[in-house]
């Protein structure tokens, strides 16, 4: 036997006794990294800060006639943020592995953080929920590996948010991941692709470092009557009433056609076109400086 | 060596096509046309008929909420009957049994066909049992299901409008309530059953059903998270009274944990729901009436209120221009319910 064809069966031997597709692992505990994105994703996101992201104007009206004080509503309260979104908060996050015991194979892995439910990414094949199906904040989703990294088609996702801020995103947005581990790195890359209020594609990616001494604390959320108000009543800005959305792009000196966000502010080359928009807005501070 | 090879490649990829193949057989190739959803215990969403149809089936019959559409009646009488043997056998093949369990109750959320269209086959086909301490025609005991429904329900199908059609007699409701709600007189599959009423809402004899064990909620159509709310002026529906029952909806339901599961929804139409995708709904909802009222007080008309696009923001969600329910007939019956609720003040 000559030694290409004992190394041809070798490789034929490895393939048959291993998974068709790669097998990372991903359970432990991981500490968010903010970098950046500290300022939106712990006090939260500027009322009026619609800067880079696709929205149209459906969502645009839908983040000015949204109040803050709607999730003091009972209702409201203790809602967790969905399956697209918790990657943003400010949450440590635990990933545990499912194992069948037969096979020993990863049959899922369940994703849960500080203020989540549980969220199980399966991967053993399984199909869908019909359309007629509960949604819920974790969404049903599977994964399929593509090499060492993992891709996550999420559906039956309730309403959402794509920021803290009240832009809104629907039922029906077309959600998928990719998790890709690096050593003691985790990204996780995020697609949210909304017919309703979304113009493209917005596609954020996040990190998490792996940390030996996380624990994640218990996080009981008890409805409270926080705001006297009649039954009901639901918060919100009567359209066109809302200044205050303009107080981001004052504040920091943005002019207000970037403000308001849309597809085009994503990318860089929207900085030429802003180029003597500032002087447009002649009363604005200049925080920058 | 590469014979070896290349007949293991053969022998691997025929077993690979082998599994696609089982796999692909164990996929129905139609689907069925009524389509079943489990939602707790004994009660169980049945999706197709024409409205949503929501069933009780256990050891004592069986209890629909609604029967659909006229034309859907043979097959979602089909469906339901072998879900009962399915409830009975445990899906099990080849297990001795007996005919299904007799259709006892029938619950109509309102009086539209498409969840009263089966009133007849279903209720002919179901059965009473009776004798004794009870109340109602005992004439009739035993010929047919007993179908319960709002007091209004009864007046509008006995007196349908000019230009409606005529409705069987047979269809009729045969138990009515004119008050805020009837209890079931005793449990039902092991659970207590209530009626709720909802004055005035998608129409005035709405009655949404309360499984009190399984803690499913039937609404009816004043709950229809597919659309902007189907308000039936001309049967005695108002936005207000939609809003209403939202909220009671909410008074009713509680989660199991994070604002998610727990009470369990089957909407008059679309998918099943839980108290968060209720609270959507009537935020919306509650929003959309604030903008309208807003809008009349400062002596908009209703086309100025159609140009202000006052939905803009939600009709990709709720909005439809074409069909049975479009934007426009919403803010048609809209503007009317709360204008003619001004005039009434």
């Amino acid at each position: 036997m000559k030694i290409g064809s004992l190394a041809w069966l070798l490789l034929c031997a490895t393939i048959a006794s291993v998974p068709a597709a790669a097998q990372v692992d991903f359970s432990g505990e991981w500490a968010p990294r903010f970098y950046e994105d500290q300022l939106e994703r712990v006090p939260g996101p500027e009322l009026g800060d619609y800067l880079g992201i696709p929205i149209n104007d459906a969502d645009r009206m839908r983040g000015d006639t949204w109040s803050a004080s709607l999730i003091t509503l009972p209702e409201w309260q203790c809602r967790p943020h969905s399956a697209d979104y918790i990657w943003r908060g400010p949450s440590n996050l635990r990933i545990s592995k499912e194992v069948d015991p037969t096979t020993r194979q990863t049959v899922a892995f369940h994703a849960e953080w500080l203020r989540s439910i549980d969220r199980p990414i399966y991967l053993d094949g399984r199909p869908h929920p019909p359309e007629y199906a509960a949604r819920t904040w974790a969404g049903f989703s599977t994964g399929k590996w593509d090499g060492d990294v993992l891709n996550v088609t999420v559906t039956h996702v309730k309403e959402g948010y794509v920021r803290r801020n009240g832009l809104a995103r629907s039922e029906k947005a077309k959600l998928t991941e990719n998790w890709i581990r690096h050593g003691d790195w985790l990204t996780v890359v995020t697609y949210v692709d909304d017919p309703v209020y979304l113009t493209e594609p917005f596609v954020r990616s996040t990190d998490y470092e792996l940390d030996l001494h996380q624990q994640i604390p218990p996080y009981p959320c008890e409805v409270v009557r926080e705001v006297e108000r009649p039954k009901g009543a639901v918060p919100h800005l009567l359209p066109g009433k809302n200044d205050m959305v303009k107080e981001f792009g004052v504040r920091y000196g943005v002019p207000e056609e970037a403000a308001r966000g849309g597809a085009a502010t994503m990318y860089p080359e929207y900085r030429k076109k802003l180029e003597g928009a500032k002087a447009k807005r002649p009363n604005a501070p200049d925080f920058r400086d | 060596m590469r014979n070896i090879i290349f007949k293991s490649s053969i022998l691997l990829a025929s077993v690979l096509v082998i599994a696609a193949v089982a796999q692909e057989k164990q996929t129905p190739a139609t689907k069925p046309a009524i389509e079943i959803l489990p939602v707790r215990g004994n009660i169980y969403m049945l999706i197709g008929a024409g409205g949503n149809v929501t069933a009780s089936i256990g050891s004592e019959g069986i209890l629909l909420v609604d029967t659909g559409l006229a034309n859907n009646a043979d097959k979602l009488l089909a469906t339901v009957n072998k879900l009962s043997v399915d409830v009975e056998t445990k899906g099990l093949p080849n297990v001795n049994v007996g005919p299904p369990k007799a259709i006892r109750i029938i619950v109509n959320t309102h009086l539209h066909g498409d969840h009263t269209g089966g009133n007849v086959v279903l209720g002919k086909a179901g059965r009473t049992y009776t004798g004794g301490n009870v109340a109602g025609n005992l004439a009739d005991a035993g010929e047919q299901a007993a179908i319960y429904a709002h007091e209004e329900v009864l007046n509008r199908m006995s007196f349908p409008a000019a230009g409606e059609p005529k409705i069987a007699f047979e269809a009729f409701p045969t138990d009515t309530y004119h008050t805020e709600g009837m209890n079931l007189s005793h449990f039902f599959n092991g659970e207590g059953v209530q009626l709720i009423h909802a004055p005035a809402a998608h129409t005035d004899g709405d009655t949404m059903v309360y499984f009190r064990s399984s803690d499913v909620l039937a609404t009816g159509d004043v709950f229809v998270p597919s659309g902007y709310p189907v308000l039936d002026l001309d049967h005695g529906g108002s936005l207000q009274g939609s809003i209403d029952a939202l909220n009671h909806i909410l008074d009713v339901a509680i989660p199991e944990y994070r604002l998610e599961g727990g009470t369990m929804i089957v909407p008059g139409h679309g998918h099943l729901c839980d108290i968060a995708d209720v609270a959507y709904y009537r935020d919306m909802a509650t929003i959309i009436r604030d903008r309208m009222q807003d809008a009349i007080k400062r002596g908009l008309t209703l086309p100025q209120i159609k140009a202000a696009k006052l939905t803009y923001d939600y009709d990709g969600i709720y909005g439809a221009t074409s069909g049975f329910w479009t934007t426009d007939k919403f803010l048609d019956a809209a503007y009317k319910s709360l204008t003619q609720k001004k005039a009434a003040k």
